[in-house]
């Protein structure tokens, strides 16, 4: 009897003896193999932008071999004024429909969880499609419907259909944050004599506003990635970067193309991160 | 007026429980409800249901020769779907896409299993990386693999100089280009809702599983999987539904020579300029994709989850 005892408990001895990584070489290689595995798919997910970056300060111009090191394709980017106004228009429309699909989103969130209205249940269906449906189809169903409404295809249905595919994002982003706000604090704020305007400004906005910042990124990030739906809303007039890109894809692109990814990269991440010590910086304030 | 709605929230008994307010304001005019709620139900009408409403009108009428249609209502459309030259390009777009499916699958589970046994701060490192490549268009990046897979890419470049291989690989323009691609634009989308899944996973469960005696695949099977099947499935939804609409990487790494869904229903608007059958295409993706997603529902999965991880 002792003995069986004895015997159930050794495998779970040797697991405990088997998680002090200091004594175990093979555990050790286990934590290499992982972290080798981690650091493998990271590479995979940066290597084509690697070397668009690495590309962007090379003196050939074909994108080969790595001959020299040189700084011509920035200064060169100046000189392309196609690329430069692609640039703008995909710059203005990030900005311009992260900005309306965020506001459009927070008061959206906040209206479906106050209030009963007619057709609520529809609507409420409704803005996951955009979620969910390929692109494609989204694509093609407003290009139809632009081209019925008259609506001229060009800066600012690109802007429109931008705008149609954030907004639910920053829905559910906001609503995350909204639904884990404790009920009371809106309810007290308006039994103390707050409005119900002022409780939105002084309570619960300032409050969901870490849902609204990352579902303003998702927003920002969405469009300028987008490829498919800016490809059929754009029209044949408007230039915005995945439309140019597209059209000399074929030909060769040139290393200017890198030299501008290789700026808009590092803008978007000092963005992000400044954002991200600002929102921390001002929440340690808070709290102090 | 304030004062009004404040005593009727406290004695109405029609205070909806769900909203914790009430719906006496009906009635009477209310500016703050109108500003919250009037532009969602204008935005969902216009500009999602609006739209869908009209392709699948457009998917009954009869186009004719010039790229314009006639309102004469026709079945043919659905007909021409399903003929066959279409019919074989629906399987290999299921097969690509599948084949991407799986393949996000099996790099995001071992990728999760690993990263949540990292220190938290790694962890949302890592998590905030994988979101960066997103931050350039997904075409320059497409662009980027051109520059490595090509007959004279930086791939078969250093191969060859290294004497690996005596002759380039064709890395692209073909299958293994385009699921390369797809896999590689897709799988931050299976990632962040598969460790979000994972890393919710009670610890105890696992100490328990492995103090039983279960090994590791034993341990995936039993406790990983049943656990983070809605998370599963909610990545291989936002990569399998792109797979077989993101045309343009069949385009750029297939070199034209294969065909995707996404493909039939562009060159149906753009090339041939058949409105009608192109609209037929996208009602057939979009009821794929509308059983998909009732799937996801009935297997447990929250609709506000999907797509943000």
């Amino acid at each position: 009897m002792p003995a069986l005892v004895l015997r159930s408990y050794e495998p779970y001895l040797s697991k405990v003896a088997v998680k002090k990584p200091s004594d175990n070489a093979h555990f050790g290689r286990i934590l290499w193999a992982r972290n080798l595995y981690l650091a493998l798919v990271m590479l995979f997910l940066f290597l084509p932008i690697a070397i668009l970056v690495v590309f962007s300060f090379n003196a050939s111009e074909m994108n080969i071999i790595f001959t020299g090191f040189t700084t011509e394709w920035y200064g060169k980017l100046l000189e392309n004024p196609n690329l430069l106004e692609a640039f703008r228009n995909t710059l203005l429309i990030a900005i311009i429909s992260t900005a309306v699909s965020t506001i459009l989103g927070t008061i959206s969130a906040v209206g479906m969880k106050q209030y009963n209205f007619p057709t609520e249940r529809v609507v409420s269906k409704l803005i996951y499609i955009p979620i969910v449906i390929p692109e494609i189809v989204l694509g093609i169903s407003l290009l139809s419907v632009f081209t019925l409404a008259g609506v001229e295809l060009g800066f600012w249905s690109v802007l429109l259909a931008h705008i149609t595919f954030s907004v639910p994002f920053v829905i559910t982003s906001v609503r995350s944050t909204l639904y884990a706000l404790p009920k009371n604090v809106e309810e007290a704020a308006e039994d103390l004599g707050a409005g119900k305007w002022k409780t939105f400004w002084y309570v619960t906005l300032p409050l969901i506003k870490p849902g609204i910042v990352s579902g303003a990124i998702l927003a920002f990030t969405l469009s300028l990635d987008d490829v498919v739906i800016s490809y059929f809303t754009a029209g044949p007039g408007t230039n915005t970067l995945p439309l140019y890109i597209y059209s000399i894809i074929k030909t060769g692109i040139t290393p200017d193309v890198n030299a501008l990814t290789t700026l808009m990269l590092v803008f978007t991440i000092i963005a992000l991160i400044v954002s991200s010590k600002l929102q921390t910086k001002r929440q340690l304030e808070r709290t102090l | 007026m304030r004062k009004k709605h404040k005593l009727a929230s406290s004695s109405s008994p029609e205070v909806d429980e769900q909203k914790g307010r009430t719906s006496s304001s009906r009635s009477v005019f209310d500016g703050h409800k109108l500003v919250f709620t009037l532009p969602v139900i204008i935005y969902a009408f216009l500009l999602i249901l609006a739209p869908l409403v009209y392709i699948l009108f457009l998917s009954f009428l009869t186009a004719d020769n010039y790229g314009g249609y006639s309102y004469d209502f026709t079945l043919q459309n659905y007909a021409e779907v399903f003929d066959g030259t279409n019919l074989g390009i629906f399987l290999k777009s299921a097969g690509i896409g599948l084949l991407t499916t799986a393949i996000c699958l099996l790099i995001s589970y071992p990728f999760a299993i690993f990263l949540r046994d990292k220190p938290l701060k790694t962890q949302n490192l890592i998590i905030k990386l994988v979101m960066v490549p997103f931050l350039t268009n997904s075409l320059i990046r497409t662009y980027g693999w051109i520059t490595l897979l090509r007959k004279n890419g930086v791939i078969n470049t250093s191969l060859l100089f290294f004497g690996i291989i005596k002759s380039p690989l064709p890395l692209m323009y073909n299958y293994l280009g385009i699921i390369i691609g797809m896999v590689y634009t897709l799988l931050p989308f299976m990632i962040l809702p598969v460790y979000s899944a994972v890393s919710k996973v009670d610890q105890n469960l696992l100490d328990a599983a492995e103090d039983l005696g279960a090994g590791k695949l034993r341990k995936f099977k039993e406790v990983y999987l049943p656990l983070t099947l809605a998370g599963a499935f909610n990545g291989s939804l936002m990569v399998f539904i792109p797979a077989i609409g993101y045309f343009f990487i069949a385009d750029i790494l297939g070199g034209g020579k294969a065909m995707i869904i996404g493909n039939l229903i562009k060159n149906q608007f753009l090339t041939a300029r058949n409105w009608p059958l192109g609209a037929a295409l996208s009602i057939f993706l979009l009821v794929i994709t509308f059983g998909l997603v009732k799937l996801y529902e009935k297997i447990g999965g929250d609709l506000d989850e999907l797509g943000a991880g």
